[in-house]
């Protein structure tokens, strides 16, 4: 009768330990409930569990029962301890037969002190992950050959519950790890990207800064389009890099102060090809950078180069950062032709939304500028670029207004016109 | 003697009841230690917990009473466990507890309450 009693209530132990091992909940709460059910299998008036630390050599108290303010909290193994607790695996060692270790004898009187009888190291797939320290029994008596049995048995749950809970530890520093490798990576390629748009700028003395601006241009549009993070930060840098060909474009062709002929023209008209050919080998976070640097120059009527392609045959980046680069051309002082007025310019934009534009995106550019224009929001992204008398100027907002009302719903194709 | 319901102790100075309640086998039963503590550190001398309406103690309850008796015999304290229920009288035998404990089982407290 006693021992069926015994059974049921060590049972009842080990199968709690094991489904408290098994949820994931907080682990100092899994530690302590199951070192209750460790004591109270078989009433036991003292214990511990420590956590193995592998760099400092350590066991660090996690749970303690009873062993006082003066029992060591933290305890040095030594590498003759740590061997043999990895070939002893997870099996109760009585301390009174294991005086010959290092580890008992420098820990001796603290453990005769608060009667430490067993020592289980918590071994899992050959790593030592702990120990767990258990003091005497309530009734007096040694720990018997079954005693041990439930104690090795409950010890391994607690071992696999240490174990689950370092490789989750381990998981989360390298995810932490990958994310700033990743963020250093990003930022030498943004840093990459500023670096050559510098160097396409430099190259063209009339139009300094025209690649940032037209990322910016292209990032603004991106962002009114709703796009991600990621996406709107693609769009930048196809913006940045659109020009990218001219840097094999000779000098004087680019700086010609007077309009150029054919054949200087057919030279400079290379460059969104020659793009092409430099941005492709590099691999970018972002697919589509060198299809901008490409198809930059097409229009939506076919009237663009290198292939003249149409509307739909173009890739959208493409679109965007013609957008961007058209408006730079039209606000921007040229060798041959004074930036024109901000309100000829929207005119302009809305005039050829569907011929060269893409109207959804000469919407999204125009409530973008709204947006600033009205105070909607803080940023200063045109003023900044174009100077605020030049956005400030009379009736701008209106016709922002206007423009968007009839580009309301117009889509591209039946906007086309092959005249 | 003094009637505290809400903390589920009945004192004076120098003796407390401390109710088990439903709460053995959960970890929310360290809570009646830190209760017994706080008795025992008051100055307590004889600690009775209360177990009439406690009518499950598992492997948790038994290390929390352990904490208990370990705590009375740090402050040199008598403890008693009260009107506790005939299976957990037979199982705290067989665990030994009642080496270090008076335990006082439910049927008895009956006849010795009559015969008052
Ligand atoms: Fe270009
Ligand atoms: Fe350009």
């Amino acid at each position: 009768m006693e021992n069926q009693q015994k059974l049921i209530h060590t049972f009842g132990a080990l199968a709690e330990i094991g489904s408290e091992i098994a949820q994931k909940q907080n682990f100092q709460q899994m530690m302590r409930t199951s070192l209750h059910l460790l004591l109270g299998s078989l009433a036991i008036m003292r214990g511990g569990i420590a956590r193995f630390s592998r760099f400092g050599h350590e066991l660090n108290m996690i749970v303690v029962r009873g062993l006082g303010d003066e029992f060591p909290l933290s305890m040095n193994l030594c590498d003759e301890d740590e061997r043999q607790f990895l070939t002893n695996g997870s099996f109760p060692i009585e301390v009174a037969q294991a005086k010959v270790l290092p580890f008992f004898q420098i820990y001796d009187q603290s453990f005769d002190k608060k009667k430490i009888e067993l020592l289980v190291p918590l071994v899992v797939r050959d790593e030592i992950v702990g120990v767990i320290l258990l003091g005497e029994k309530a009734n007096g008596a040694g720990y018997s050959a079954y005693d041990k049995e439930i104690v090795g048995a409950m010890a391994r749950h607690i071992g696999v519950g240490i174990a689950q809970r370092n490789l989750l530890a381990e998981l989360e520093r390298r995810a932490a790890e990958n994310r700033q490798l990743y963020d250093n990576l990003r930022m030498t390629y943004q840093d990459t990207v500023k670096a050559f748009a510098a160097a396409i700028d430099c190259k063209d003395k009339y139009t300094e800064g025209h690649s940032v601006r037209v990322g910016k241009y292209s990032e603004i549009i991106a962002r009114e389009l709703g796009w991600g993070e990621n996406e709107t930060e693609g769009a930048a840098v196809a913006g940045y890099l659109h020009d990218v060909g001219k840097l094999t474009v000779e000098r004087n062709i680019i700086n010609s102060p007077m309009r150029i002929n054919a054949k200087e023209s057919a030279e400079l008209n290379k460059h969104p090809a020659v793009g092409y050919e430099i941005l492709m080998p590099i691999h970018h976070p972002f697919a589509d950078v060198p299809l901008a640097a490409k198809y930059h120059h097409e229009r939506l009527d076919g009237r663009g180069y290198p292939d003249g392609l149409i509307d739909r045959e173009i890739p959208y980046i493409a679109k965007i950062v013609n957008l961007a680069d058209s408006f730079d051309a039209m606000t921007t002082d040229r060798p041959y032709k004074r930036r024109r007025p901000a309100n000829e310019v929207v005119e302009d934009l809305q005039r050829n939304a569907g011929r060269q534009f893409s109207p959804e995106l000469v919407t999204a550019f125009f409530k973008g500028m709204l947006k600033e224009l009205t105070g909607e929001t803080k940023e200063k992204r045109f003023r900044r670029l174009l100077g605020r008398d030049y956005m400030e100027a009379e009736g701008i907002v209106p016709m922002l207004k206007n423009a968007l009302n009839g580009l309301d719903g117009t889509s591209s194709l039946t906007l086309i016109s092959l005249d | 003697m003094e009637n505290n319901f809400e903390t589920g102790v009945k004192s004076n100075d120098a003796a407390a009841t401390v109710y088990a309640d439903d709460y053995l086998n959960k970890l929310s039963g360290e809570k009646i230690e830190r209760e017994c503590r706080r008795r025992l550190d008051a100055g307590c001398k004889t600690l009775t917990v209360n177990f009439a309406d406690t009518h499950i103690v598992n492997s948790s309850g038994v290390s929390i009473l352990l904490g208990v008796i370990d705590a009375a015999a740090d402050a040199g304290a008598k403890i008693v466990f009260s009107d506790v229920k005939n299976e957990t009288v037979e199982l705290f035998e067989m665990l030994g507890l009642t080496n270090h404990v008076e335990v006082v089982p439910e049927s008895w407290q009956e006849v010795t309450e009559s015969y008052k």
